[in-house]
């Protein structure tokens, strides 16, 4: 299992990166190489040049302003996960990072290799869609951003188009009163999970449900945002019954089709388990953040 | 062909590679260091695993061209004089091998634990080794070997 012959070229400043893929039309960005390379040992990529920007240090940084939590696309997972910065300012990126693949795996893979490819059962992308982070794309034409919603199109799917790459991703500023929720299950650790859940719960001063955001991954084309479910909750003071009908209609509205690893209606039922436990998760004091 | 320059176990090994050759092979047909395992070559088994600056990664997951200028460390670099490593030894006194196939990345992958993590628990073990895949011993005497190993003190390689 070898890869087809391809060209390979090193670059080390973004514009290099820009420049090289507006020249060759059959290019690809090599960041981690943790799905791109594995797709190559496969031959089911055959690029004719590898634009490697592993060692574009301006791509690897973690940044906060008062807008949020910025991530260079070359940031990788392992420090994502040992970062008190994250840990401050996006607490379920950082536990959410845990779940992904495996330590060596975490050692090299990146966030913006593991949202180029764009993997239907992934975390980062789910993450993203449920905080509403906006990618950065930059090509020989310029910049331009998109939504975590525009962004992933459907299995291995991106807004990304010839010649462009993603430089950033940005996370929003995590609001004062948040609590959140993240569950997942997986046959083994470490593999895609067969579903999971996300949740965040905004609340205002007295302690009512100002905003909810719900995501499911692993059920359907891509990471979903269940909006007839968060709609459900929000104005309300949250009890055990909404949060129950919540689960209910956010399974309804997933589309979980049938693979080897599980029946759909399986799935189904498993998304519903995760997104009563991930609800009652955000809804519990003790993962309500106070900024 | 590109001419890379990677630092191997201590020694500087210049040689000139095609894009494609992943950095498991460079290791094992360029530089015949065979004792790096190649199992399933897409990132899922764990045998390939080496250190690339420190750090356990997939030796089938990168290039050979990306390890120009980079310091790694295979199972050869584990014992160098030819006495066996304390994780080594752990793993004989545990019987943590069987066909002997995944040690390999089982090895450099626990090392870079140990060298990295103080009070490493059973669970954080487990979590981390989830990585590397054995189908013969199962996995309870590599895990105490790894945890007799990390709590002997002598972390050294």
């Amino acid at each position: 299992m070898k890869p087809a012959p391809f060209d390979y070229l090193r670059v080390h400043s973004i514009d290099e990166a820009i420049a090289a893929l507006a020249e060759h039309d059959d290019a690809v960005i090599l960041a981690g190489g943790q799905s791109l390379v594995p797709m190559l040992n496969f031959r089911l990529a055959s690029p004719g040049l590898l634009i490697d920007i592993n060692r574009i240090s301006d791509l690897a940084r973690i940044g906060v302003t008062p807008d949020g939590l910025t991530l260079g696309a070359l940031v990788r997972w392992h420090e994502l996960e040992s970062s008190t910065v994250v840990a401050r300012h996006n607490p379920l990126l950082q536990y959410a990072v845990r779940h992904i693949a495996h330590y060596q795996i975490r050692n090299r893979g990146t966030v913006g290799g593991s949202s180029a490819h764009a993997d239907p059962a992934a975390e980062f992308p789910a993450v993203a869609l449920a905080c509403d982070a906006i990618f950065s794309l930059r090509s020989a034409r310029g910049t331009r951003t998109v939504t975590a919603a525009d962004f992933f199109r459907g299995a291995l799917e991106t807004a990304l188009e010839p010649g462009e790459m993603l430089v950033a991703i940005q996370f929003p500023a995590w609001p004062v009163r948040r609590g959140w929720g993240f569950e997942e299950f997986a046959r083994r650790a470490g593999d895609f999970a067969l579903a999971g859940a996300i949740v965040l719960l905004d609340y205002d001063a007295d302690g009512v449900c100002a905003d909810a955001s719900l995501v499911s991954f692993g059920a359907g084309d891509r990471a979903l945002r269940l909006t007839r479910a968060e709609e459900c909750l929000r104005g309300i003071r949250l009890t055990v019954g909404a949060l129950t009908e919540a689960a209910r209609i956010a399974a309804e509205d997933c589309e979980p089709k049938s693979d080897m690893h599980a029946p759909a209606e399986y799935r189904s039922a498993l998304l519903e388990t995760l997104m009563l436990r991930a609800l009652n998760a955000a809804a519990a004091p003790d993962r309500r953040t106070v900024a | 062909m590109t001419s890379i320059t990677v630092q191997v176990n201590g020694r500087a090994e210049s040689h000139d590679v095609e894009p494609r050759l992943t950095f498991a092979d460079f290791l094992r047909h360029t530089l015949r260091l065979t004792g790096t395992h190649v199992g399933c070559e897409h990132g899922v088994c764990g045998a390939c695993t080496v250190l690339v600056d420190g750090k356990a990664v997939r030796s089938c997951l990168m290039f050979a061209v990306q390890a120009d200028g980079c310091e790694v460390v295979t199972v050869e670099g584990l014992a160098p004089d030819g006495e066996l490593s304390p994780l080594q030894q752990a793993f004989r006194r545990h019987h943590a091998l069987q066909c002997g196939f995944c040690t390999p990345g089982m090895l450099i992958t626990a090392q870079a634990l140990i060298d990295s993590e103080p009070d490493l628990t059973e669970e954080r073990v487990r979590d981390v080794l989830s990585g590397n895949i054995c189908r013969c011993t199962g996995y309870v005497p590599i895990v105490a070997a790894v945890l007799d190993a990390a709590a002997s003190g002598d972390r050294k390689r």
